[in-house]
């Protein structure tokens, strides 16, 4: 913690930017400091990397390198930075400018690296990158997982320190602001982001541009909203895009208001991201203090003023209008949409809300233009999309790739497939909202209108990855038990049918499910699909209808034999140990945790039926695939 | 019995403390309620019926209304919380990889449910959905510390620390 302290009082001396001239006349003064040829040591300190210590790497680093001796040469400087995206394999550290890449470093790792990387420009073998096949790779930009994205959104994340605006500036950040206060007009901006036909990257995918001209034509005070509350369980790409790079997203904000005539903003974070709270609230105090955000700003007149609110851990209040509620100061709950909130919106004035990766691509449609961006990716869907790839895959973390992509090269080239061997089951989009989708889907490309067709949606961009161990009739009855509990209550589509979709699923899944289950659920579904208020009611049925659609097979073994294949569902499976298959290594035995499993050393072991409790610990461990379920 | 309660009783409001957070820090705008809450809670470890009593009348919003956001939000709580809080992740990739057993194996060994506090106020389990730490699941939170790729065996050391406290 101790440099990003230091890096925050170092910005306290920084000047005053009156004039957008003045902004890239300081920008060329930092290259010194911030060019890509300085030599640096880059560790991720993004909220993956540091339970594994991140922070305790990056301050011996430090303290490492200042007691070194370099003979006269140039010490790297140390800088801790947000989420590299490559979340699996943290904490990484890279050295610049070589671009060499080192993963899972560990505190005691750090004088290795000094002496032999650093000081003698030798390579440390175990600290290296391989692959499935034992690949090594050495720079970042080889390995596939890097290689095969085009990052654009996320492309100063993991490079630049979030807590140090100079950084930012160095990289080009309020260039696109500067451009948008000094040349343009607020029509000119609408029309730019309409021409990009940029969709919001929130999940319900309404063209942007058309949002701000909406929102640009209404009377009154008008107000810039950014939607933080991120509540997709298994989607973190928000997290990191505030954690990694918050002055991108308030310079999209900035642009926003511009484009729309508001002086005032809000940013609604999730209570769960405390580390977000921290890099949002320290960017906006040294924005302000060098006149980028605040009164007057870059000396054009124009003000715009943005504060930071506090979610207090409600799912609902990702929908815009429990989100604006809430914002005021009450309970998130939505309201109908024929009143819409670019018209009446928080406060009751018109209000332009949008997803945080929606004003993060801002500042490059304005900088390169809306028919640059509109080349990318497919005719319906522009741009890049940033999906968090998560559960049994091997390279867990975060993913930019083009728009029209199809799932598998994610999931398999980038993703790098399914763990120890087991086969891939289905993949999971669009968080509770979104559904599962199974291997025959897999080359769709990755848009807004195919993952509609499939049944799921595109969502905030979660993608969860599932394999053959896993219970489809269980996921169903995990989401569906999950928005009982979010769902807000003034509904009764919603709020019932939640309820009585998830006994059935609890009843299915203890095996005592009924032959007309699964149509009792589609007719419930298709209610709760139709009649709910909000988009977070009508799209709750989605993962029951999208795991029947695809899963049915499975429904109907857990309801007529009484079975759940994947051996999830506890009283539906029975453990056995395949005497061919087990070499007696005896980690079954060591690991059962009521001593189910005897057995010699070298010899096939017996799991005791009666005394087995399911843990399925046994079936975890075993480099043999000898634990069967039955 | 008078040794359990006592620990419950609740505890004795500093209205200095109360007035630096509704007055100073929110300027008694009725819109940093949720804020003025949060900070409320993370003074006394819950929301003190007395304390929210003040609140209403400062910022001139009925008790109900304050009483409506602290049930509708999952992190507010009306009860006391125990010394040692533990957070089960129980997001998609974390439940994916069995913190759904973990919760299981708390409660068989502690007694607590989801959201419950230990009679004698040293362990609070509260679950919560999603910490964006997915990469590290299954995840588990205690005290603040986060507790990546955790197992049962991690689970039994938290639990003897929070007892030996």
């Amino acid at each position: 913690m101790q440099q990003l302290k230091q890096a925050a009082e170092s910005n306290v001396n920084t000047p005053r930017i009156t004039s957008p001239k003045a902004l890239e006349d300081y920008r060329a003064s930092l290259a010194s400091k911030y060019g890509h040829d300085v030599p640096t040591v880059i560790i991720c300190c993004g909220t993956g990397c540091r339970p594994s210590n991140a922070v305790e790497v990056a301050e011996l680093l430090e303290k490492g390198l200042a007691e070194a001796d370099f003979q006269g040469k140039i010490v790297p400087h140390v800088k801790a930075t947000g989420c590299h995206g490559f979340c699996s394999r943290g904490p990484i550290v890279e050295l610049e400018p070589q671009g060499i890449f080192y993963q899972k470093v560990k505190p005691k790792d750090v004088p290795e690296i000094i002496e032999k990387t650093i000081k003698g420009g030798e390579l440390i073998k175990h600290l290296q990158y391989k692959d499935a096949s034992k690949k090594v790779f050495t720079h970042t930009n080889e390995i596939p997982f890097y290689a095969k994205q085009s990052r654009l959104v996320l492309k100063n994340i993991g490079k630049i320190n979030p807590f140090d605006i100079d950084d930012a500036i160095a990289t080009g950040t309020y260039g696109a602001l500067a451009k948008a206060l000094s040349s343009m007009t607020p029509g000119q901006i609408i029309e730019e982001v309409k021409t990009s036909f940029i969709k919001g990257r929130g999940g319900a995918g309404f063209p942007t541009g058309i949002k701000w001209e909406s929102c640009a034509s209404q009377i009154g005070n008008r107000y810039i909203i950014c939607n933080a509350d991120e509540g997709d369980p298994g989607a973190f790409m928000d997290r990191s895009l505030l954690e990694g790079d918050p002055h991108r997203i308030l310079e999209g904000m900035a642009i926003a208001a511009k484009a729309i005539g508001s002086n005032r903003g809000y940013i609604y974070v999730r209570l769960e991201y405390p580390l977000a709270i921290q890099t949002l609230t320290q960017a906006i105090q040294q924005a302000e203090a060098m006149g980028l955000l605040g009164d007057n700003i870059m000396g054009t007149g124009f003000n715009f003023k943005v504060s930071l609110s506090m979610g207090a851990g409600a799912f609902v209040c990702g929908e815009s209008s429990a989100l604006m509620s809430s914002l005021e100061g009450k309970v998130g709950r939505p309201r109908p949409k024929y009143i819409r909130s670019v018209e009446k919106g928080f406060r009751d004035s018109p209000s332009n809300l949008n997803n945080v990766e929606t004003y993060a691509n801002i500042p490059d449609i304005i900088l390169k233009g809306g028919e640059w961006y509109k080349s990318i990716g497919t005719k319906e869907s522009t741009g890049t999309k940033v999906f968090s790839l998560t559960g049994n895959v091997h390279n867990i973390g975060l993913v930019e790739v083009p728009m029209g992509v199809p799932l598998r090269e994610i999931i398999f080239d980038i993703g790098g497939g399914v763990p120890k061997k087991r086969a891939f089951k289905a993949v999971q989009t669009g968080g509770p909202s979104g559904g599962c989708i199974p291997a025959q889907h897999l080359d769709i490309p990755v848009s807004f209108e195919s993952l509609d067709q499939v049944g799921s949606i595109m969502g905030s961009g979660g993608m969860i990855v599932m394999d053959e161990n896993i219970c489809m009739v269980e996921v169903a009855r995990y989401f569906t038990h999950f928005l009982v509990e979010e769902s807000c209550g003034q509904c009764t589509p919603c709020r019932e049918g939640l309820i009585r979709m998830e006994e059935i699923l609890e009843r299915i899944t203890h095996g005592e499910g009924r032959e007309e289950d699964p149509d009792t659920l589609e007719e419930i579904g298709k209610f709760v699909t139709n009649f709910s208020l909000c988009g977070l009611g009508t799209s709750a049925a989605n993962p029951v209808l999208s795991t029947i659609r695809h899963f049915r097979e499975e429904y109907e073994t857990h309801i007529r034999h009484k079975k759940c294949p994947a051996g999830v569902c506890k009283p539906l499976y029975s453990l056995k140990i395949d005497e061919e298959k087990c070499v007696g290594c005896g980690i079954c035995k060591k690991r059962c945790p009521v001593n189910a499993i005897t057995g010699d050393k070298k010899k096939p072991h017996v799991l005791e039926i009666e005394k087995c409790i399911k843990c399925m610990e046994c079936h975890k461990n075993c480099d043999f695939a000898a634990v069967i379920v039955l | 019995m008078a040794g359990i309660e006592s620990k419950c009783t609740e505890p004795e409001i500093d209205y200095n403390v109360l007035n630096s957070i509704i007055v100073d820090r929110y300027n008694q705008n009725r819109e940093n309620l949720i804020m003025m809450m949060q900070a409320i809670q993370k003074q006394y470890r819950y929301l003190p019926i007395t304390a929210l009593r003040y609140l209403s009348d400062k910022v001139q919003v009925p008790l109900i209304k304050i009483f409506e956001i602290a049930t509708f939000y999952a992190s507010f709580s009306l009860k006391p919380k125990g010394k040692n809080i533990i957070n089960i992740c129980t997001g998609t990739a974390c439940h994916l990889k069995g913190t759904g057993k973990m919760v299981e194996h708390i409660t068989s060994k502690v007694g607590i449910k989801s959201g419950e506090t230990t009679p004698d106020m040293l362990l609070t389990m509260d679950n919560v959905n999603c910490v964006g730490a997915c990469a590290v699941a299954p995840v588990i939170v205690f005290n603040e510390k986060y507790y990546p790729e955790a197992d049962l065996s991690v689970i039994n050391t938290l639990l003897d620390q929070a007892k030996s406290e």
